[in-house]
């Protein structure tokens, strides 16, 4: 890791420990949590931190920003940074500055559609939108009857939202545009496309499972330490000690999976097949791993871990829910299968040893 | 908790690019050639003397060595892009394979000078085979409770006992053993094994071929009857093998033969499939990429770390876990999506007797080199449980 992703990975491991530590939050049935957090994170500039200076943001790197989301998953935190960096991004593909507040981003499907109408107003519905309730805006990608794309930022406000929760608890909504006029629109720049704003999704969505794997694993292996059962601790007997091994690989496998994609992207020239591999892959196989990681933690802790009381369930779940989002491990899996046989079986290989 | 596990993102460097590129054309030439075929797997039944020096001429062995003793100083990431081509084409490495991996580098770091001036250039060259001797009748896993004698006579040592399940030992020049010279201590049950060099095809030596369930012979019985071993074959301390026994495991376990052992049926599944197929199709191959993709990184990123100068045991032994379950269950995925693969097909019989061979194959790839059991304990170990 470089020096600069270090500084400010740290600056936000710090506002997490500071401000959402899991137990505190657990306890806080009135989200009195949420208001500090949000400010404090924003005066670290990190919801902006994909956006470049001139377009009001903080201008950090690509690197430093999937740093961010890395230590936003070890804390399962549940406020919409990652969100609004990704919707910041976005705008800033088009150079449309970003307003400050909390901002999701619209489709989050690889399957949904916002369409450009001739009077250059939005229309269209989007599902599984995280965070459009607590969103003042939405970054949108939209497509004109002759499939220009363009990028636009609208007022939250003039949308209709069904509000959802999703497995981890947090917003997860329907956002329906009627012919919406949209605050600004642009096109969008030359090779951009829905599916480079899904797997900029799907890569967050990786690096935040990853995360929480490495808390899962972090606080079974303590829980394992402490618990004693026919007169030894937990940790002691076989069976629980090769249940954590597997936590071990799963927890390894996401990390090194979304670390990669993450660097891919960061470093890509062009958006190549090398590149779409990286990141579906990071989706498909962190989302594997939030099963089988997370379904080890729960059986390290036992009933214990079942409970509301317990942190446990805001990485598990939180872990299980984030495969949804962008497209699930199942539909990439499709697309990579298909994008791997139209370019044959001795084209297979120099695809999986390209970096 | 100890140190969280690390996988950094290793990106390999220009120069293995290169090289990757002179490797696959070399194999296309040796395939062109007839050396090998590399739609038939089963190279652990086969023996290739001249691929061996063909390869050693190109300077792909001993590639991390000093070239002193006929190295070639490059790098472990060169090292990687070597290795990850020859297994995927299938190429036969049988010969030159233990000896690049394991036993060049233990004498490396614990053999006499005259031993390494006389051994290491030939195994640069391609020109000698080695072998491993570890387990026996009643040690396999619990390698400590070794009990081939070593007894000290003039000048050296006459071993006597049985190692088994000794890979290559057939055609093995050489071996590298551990045998019990003193016995174990109350305080240290790992204690009194020592690690010697073994000359084969010498007297005091037979070599007995096991059966396998591939129907191959590719292990075999060793029997050493009054073997007379000379002093400036012991590698290392005498009764401290223990010792150095843990930190090569690391080069052992994660390198890409840990999980690319079956990979062929991969390929020519996507093969059979064609180049539309159906969602099923899709969704399973799809899967199986992702997987091996993300093997790849593990364990190209456990290189990095070990071409850093770092001891990454812990996640090391997590990419041979992984890895070897991976290529274990690979055989089984691809023949459920073999079902729907149309009879008209071409490539059927062939995708066909890959999965017979590579399903007879899967049960040893979790046993050899360190059991999944063996590797959960040591990760166990590394995340503070033991």
């Amino acid at each position: 890791m470089a020096e600069s992703e270090n500084i400010v990975a740290e600056t936000a491991e710090k506002i997490f420990a500071d401000l959402a530590d899991a137990q505190t939050i657990n306890r806080d049935k009135n989200g009195e949590w949420k208001a500090p957090l949000w400010q404090a994170l924003t005066d670290a500039g990190l919801p902006l931190a994909w956006v470049p200076e001139d377009c009001g943001g903080s201008g950090a790197s690509l690197a430093e920003g999937f740093s961010v989301l890395s230590a936003a998953g070890r804390f399962a935190v549940a406020v919409p940074l990652t969100e609004t960096m990704l919707a910041g991004w976005l705008l800033a593909q088009a150079r449309i500055a970003s307003p400050g507040g909390e901002m999701t981003v619209v489709p989050a499907s690889p399957k949904d559609r916002i369409t450009v109408n001739a009077d250059g107003s939005l229309s269209g519905r989007a599902r599984g939108v995280p965070f459009a309730k607590a969103a003042k805006h939405f970054a949108v990608l939209a497509s004109d009857a002759k499939g220009g794309l363009s990028i636009a930022l609208v007022d939250a406000a003039k949308c209709r939202i069904e509000t959802g929760l999703n497995l981890g608890g947090d917003p997860s909504d329907v956002v329906t545009l009627d012919k919406v006029q949209p605050v600004a629109i642009k096109p969008a720049p030359k090779g951009f496309d829905q599916i480079r704003l899904m797997l900029m999704g799907g890569v967050a969505r990786s690096l935040q499972i990853a995360g929480a794997l490495e808390s899962m694993l972090e606080i079974s292996v303590r829980y394992s330490n402490e618990r004693v059962a026919f007169e030894k601790k937990i940790s002691k007997f076989q069976a629980v000690q090769h249940n954590l091994a597997r936590l071990a690989g799963e927890s390894a496998a996401a990390l090194a999976a979304a670390t990669s994609a993450a660097d891919a992207i960061a470093n890509a020239t062009s958006f190549n097949d090398e590149v779409f591999l990286e990141a579906v892959a990071a989706k498909i196989r962190c989302a594997e791993a939030a099963e089988k990681g997370g379904g080890i933690a729960h059986q390290v802790h036992g009933a214990i871990g079942f409970t509301i009381e317990h942190i446990l369930h805001r990485y598990s779940l939180r872990a299980l829910a984030w495969r949804d989002d962008f497209g699930s491990e199942s539909y990439w899996a499709v697309e990579l299968g298909k994008l791997v046989a139209a370019r044959g079986a001795d084209e297979l290989w120099p695809l999986v040893a390209s970096r | 908790m100890t140190a969280a596990l690390r996988f950094d993102p290793i990106r390999l460097p220009s120069e293995c690019e290169q090289l990757r590129k002179e490797v696959r054309a070399f194999l296309a030439e040796e395939i062109a050639a007839g050396t090998f075929d590399p739609h038939q797997p089963n190279r652990e039944d086969t023996d290739v003397p001249e691929f061996s020096r063909k390869v050693g001429a190109r300077g792909w062995l001993g590639m991390t060595w000093p070239k002193k003793y006929g190295g070639h100083e490059r790098s472990f990431l060169e090292r990687y892009v070597v290795t990850e081509e020859m297994r995927v084409a299938n190429a036969p490495t049988r010969r030159f394979f233990v000896a690049d991996r394991q036993s060049g580098p233990v004498l490396l770091k614990y053999a006499p000078e005259n031993i390494k001036m006389d051994i290491l250039p030939r195994i640069c060259r391609g020109e000698i085979c080695f072998a491993i001797g570890m387990s026996e009748p009643n040690s396999g896993s619990d390698l400590f409770a070794a009990k081939t004698r070593a007894t000290k006579t003039d000048g050296g040592y006459l071993i006597n006992g049985t190692k088994i399940w000794t890979s290559s030992a057939h055609i093995a020049d050489y071996m590298i053993a551990i045998f019990r010279t003193s016995p174990p201590t109350k305080e240290n049950r790992r204690h009194g094994l020592t690690q010697f060099l073994v000359k084969m095809k010498q007297p005091g030596i037979q070599v007995n071929p096991i059966g396998q369930i591939t129907g191959q012979y590719e292990f075999n019985e060793v029997v050493f009857t009054d073997h007379f071993i000379p002093d400036d074959h012991v590698l290392g301390e005498v009764d401290g093998a223990w010792k150095q026994a843990t930190s090569e495991l690391a080069y052992e376990r994660s390198g890409p033969e840990r999980f690319l052992e079956t990979y062929y049926v991969l390929t020519e599944l996507v093969r059979a499939v064609g180049n539309k197929p159906d969602t099923r199709s899709a969704e399973g191959i799809g899967r199986l990429v992702a997987q091996v993709h993300t093997m790849r990184r593990m364990s190209v990123s456990v290189a990095g770390m070990l071409q850093a100068g770092k001891e990454p045991v812990v996640e090391a032994s997590i990419v041979k876990d992984i890895g070897t379950i991976w290529e274990q269950q690979l055989p089984h995925r691809v023949r459920e999506l073999a079902a729907f693969v149309e009879e008209t097909a071409t490539n059927r019989e062939t995708l066909e007797k890959q999965l017979d061979f590579a399903i007879k194959t899967a049960p040893k790839l979790t046993i050899q080199g360190g059991t999944t059991e063996v590797l959960r304990g040591i990760i166990a170990r590394g995340l503070g449980l033991r």
